[in-house]
């Protein structure tokens, strides 16, 4: 089915196939807590957490357990009531290890909240105070700090929801605006005060119409709110994208969205505000979709942080068969599963479990130079001639031509016929660069 | 659950069904009514070139991988494309020795010695044609009308404005044998733009610069287009993914500048048609018109509105 109606961007992107079926009409269900959870200290990008409990301490659910004094960061909570049993390395979903608070459930959920006040008589900054101390960060994947995003280095007049959810198999930002559409609003009303903004807009691509409606009866006596229904096209939910979409206004290059007025903010992250500001509930729980032809029971799953990847299998009834490929996220931009060991964070949005038959792997046979990554391309960059360059080691030609421009949303890996990795090379490319950069200040 | 396999490879985890056979299938298949029409009007004759043109280029570039101790990757239909479609712009009396020639030399010449698949600067099958039309000019153009074995004047010999229109529209006229017909050519060439193979932008530039030439020229543009290899070129030649620019606006250019070279070679030249030379002249533009034509960087060249 082509969903042709809707806003969307000018140029590349392409129609992929979005196989969210599976989930995407079911209810959020809630998973127990285990008896164990692995709190990273790290779940942001930035600087890591450095811990405030010892081993031995006891902790309750939602209580702070991690802060930094650096600027660019995000306080952690622990996600259940207990006692500290160690503070060591853990490794992560992808593989990389982290500092990490291991936490023994007492099973009494003994809750610690955030002093809370009416909205409407909180200043800005008291706003932004709030969403830094529930540790609050891009829930959609990023993983950025919130509270940074909620000042903005220039005046800003729109805030946009990014309720696109534009990677295939993800649902946990469609059921979470069909059923907590009241807190999204005020969530984004919340963000709005704190950022100064006039207009929120909610953006939904065209396959979620329950959403749509949704939000739509939520909102319908606020002129400063609207919806935006976008077309189904990957990847519209990139910010820039939105953007233009949304408020037909163009980022420049190496800039942030506030440059043109606006800020981006995830559905779930609205959510979280929300939940901060009215219920005093810090950053330990969310919604992650587990789904994949591999999966038994796909569902979409409200999880405390800290969670072992497989407990959330098991309750999905476990996989069929051996899986080709399990991903953390969406099979677009989602790394690969390192270890199932690996503890659920603030930004994880889905984990996949793909069969042969779904996944797709790089083969890196001959470029025909067919033009399909150059026409998918929603950045309007050469992914060919920057892939090349960069895996040639020729990073600063790269540069020249685009690379630090790229938003890395692996389309043109996707559409190559020749099963190129791309956007693989690019990344290393605008990593290699970077370094080089670093290492050698321009004369 | 326990001991699950983990492979680790990198974003995206799905990938696009189209691959390269899947394009080298279509171009075969988009082929289909071209290869019929040629059947039918010449005959035996086209089966045996085309089978010949086929084989020899899909053998080559197996012993020429095998030779060099590369991975034999015939299976990904790029040479039996060359193969088939260098013997469509060949005379129906060409002899058995020559299509086979100029096949290996299509092969060698013009796609293994640049590295093979993706790496070639010209269109192998026309480097073949080219090779062919400069050794033995007697036999390639050796046009014989379609249904006997009489050997006429093309249309662009005779002057096009000398055969009826629809003659030239079907295909019963003299010529190579996958040009004569356009009705098969534009069957062939729906299918590709259909599948997302051919880019319309090559085909449109050189048919348009065709028809603006013809009229600047005093020709008439519906011969123009219609006789000669024009539409089998636009369609089939000039579209080759390898050798055309990659950028939206360097495929116009590609396209335009095949079909005014072609215009001139034909009302300026010495030869009566130029579609061959007129694609490998701009085959070998391709690598600067993609330098001069790359898009609009998002975001580049904005100020905050």
């Amino acid at each position: 089915m082509s969903l042709l109606i809707g806003k969307t961007f000018p140029r590349g992107g392409k129609e992929i196939p979005h196989r969210k079926k599976a989930t995407e009409g079911k209810q959020i269900v809630t998973l127990a807590p285990p008896q164990l959870v692995v709190i990273p200290l790290q779940q942001h990008i930035g600087a890591r957490c450095e811990p405030l409990v010892s081993v031995g301490d006891h902790v309750k659910m939602g209580q702070m357990i991690g802060d930094s004094s650096q600027f660019v960061s995000a306080p952690v909570h622990a996600s259940v009531s207990g006692k500290v049993v160690a503070i060591e390395e853990r490794e992560l979903l992808n593989g990389n290890k982290c500092l990490a608070v291991v936490i023994e459930n007492d099973g009494k959920d003994e809750k610690y909240a955030l002093p809370t006040r009416p909205v409407e008589k909180m200043s800005a900054d008291a706003i932004r105070e709030v969403v830094r101390s529930a540790g609050i960060v891009g829930m959609g994947g990023a993983g950025f700090p919130t509270h940074i995003k909620l000042k903005p280095p220039k005046t800003v007049d729109t805030v946009i929801i990014n309720g696109a959810e534009c990677e295939p198999y993800l649902t946990c930002d469609h059921r979470l605006m069909v059923e907590r559409a009241e807190s999204m609003v005020r969530g984004t009303r919340a963000i709005m005060k704190a950022a100064g903004a006039v207009r929120g807009i909610i953006g939904i691509e065209a396959n979620k119409p329950d959403a749509i409606d949704a939000v739509r009866e939520v909102i319908k006596d606020d002129a400063a709110l609207s919806v935006t229904v976008l077309q189904v096209r990957y990847p519209q939910g990139a910010e820039k994208q939105l953007i233009k979409a949304a408020v037909n206004r163009e980022v420049p290059s190496g800039k942030l969205p506030a440059e043109v007025g606006c800020i981006v903010c995830n559905v779930h992250t609205a959510i979280a505000i929300d939940e901060a500001l009215t219920l005093g509930k810090t950053s330990y729980e969310r919604v992650v979709t587990v789904t994949g032809g591999a999966v038994v029971d796909p569902r979409n799953i409200l999880v405390r942080v800290g969670t072992p990847l497989k407990d959330l299998l098991d309750f999905c009834g476990g996989t069929l068969g051996e899986p080709a490929v399990l991903v953390g996220g969406g099979p677009m931009t989602g790394p690969p599963i390192a270890s199932l060991e690996a503890p659920v964070v603030k930004n994880l949005s889905g984990v996949l479990a793909l069969t042969a038959e779904e996944a797709g792997f790089d083969e890196n046979r001959p470029c025909i130079r067919c033009a399909r990554c150059v026409n998918a391309c929603p950045i309007g960059l050469l992914p060919n001639t920057l892939g090349d360059l960069s895996a040639h080691g020729r990073y600063a030609e790269a540069a020249q031509i685009g690379l630090m421009d790229c938003i890395e949303c692996s389309l043109c890996s996707f559409v190559c016929p020749s099963k190129r990795a791309l956007v693989t090379w690019i990344k290393q490319g605008k990593a290699g660069w970077t370094a080089q950069r670093k290492s050698a200040p321009s004369a | 659950m326990e001991d699950l396999k983990l492979v680790i490879s990198p974003s995206p985890h799905v990938r696009d069904t189209d691959t390269t056979e899947g394009i080298m299938v279509a171009v075969l298949i988009s082929l289909i009514p071209v290869l019929a029409a040629a059947v039918y009007f010449f005959g035996f004759s086209a089966i045996r070139l085309v089978l010949l043109g086929g084989a020899t280029a899909v053998a080559t570039e197996a012993v020429f991988q095998k030779l060099r101790n590369k991975p034999i990757t015939v299976w990904d239909g790029s040479a039996l494309v060359t193969g088939v479609l260098l013997a469509l712009t060949v005379p129906p009396t060409l002899p058995s020795w020559m299509i086979i020639v100029g096949s290996v030399v299509a092969i060698v010449i013009g796609k293994q010695v640049f590295g093979g698949l993706g790496h070639n600067i010209f269109n192998p099958a026309l480097v073949g044609r080219a090779f062919l039309t400069a050794s033995f000019v007697g036999s390639m153009t050796a046009w014989t009308g379609p249904f006997d074995t009489i050997t006429r004047a093309t249309p662009l010999v005779v002057g096009a404005a000398r055969v009826r229109l629809p003659d030239l529209f079907f295909g019963s006229v003299a010529g190579s044998l996958g040009e004569t017909s356009a009705l098969a050519i534009l069957l062939g060439g729906i299918y590709l733009f259909y599948r997302g193979i051919l880019d319309h932008r090559i085909t449109l530039g050189v048919l348009s610069a065709v028809i603006v030439m013809s009229f600047l020229t005093g020709a008439n543009p519906v011969y123009g287009i219609l006789s000669g290899s024009v539409l089998f070129g636009a369609v089939f030649m000039a579209t080759d993914m390898v050798t055309s620019p990659y950028t939206p606006r360097g495929r116009w250019i590609f396209g335009v500048g095949v079909g005014l070279i072609i215009m001139l070679i034909r009302t300026w030249g010495s030869m009566p048609e130029g579609v061959t030379y007129a694609i490998l002249l701009m085959n070998a533009a391709t690598p600067l018109i993609n330098r001069w034509t790359r898009p609009r960087i998002y975001g580049q060249g904005v100020q905050r509105s």
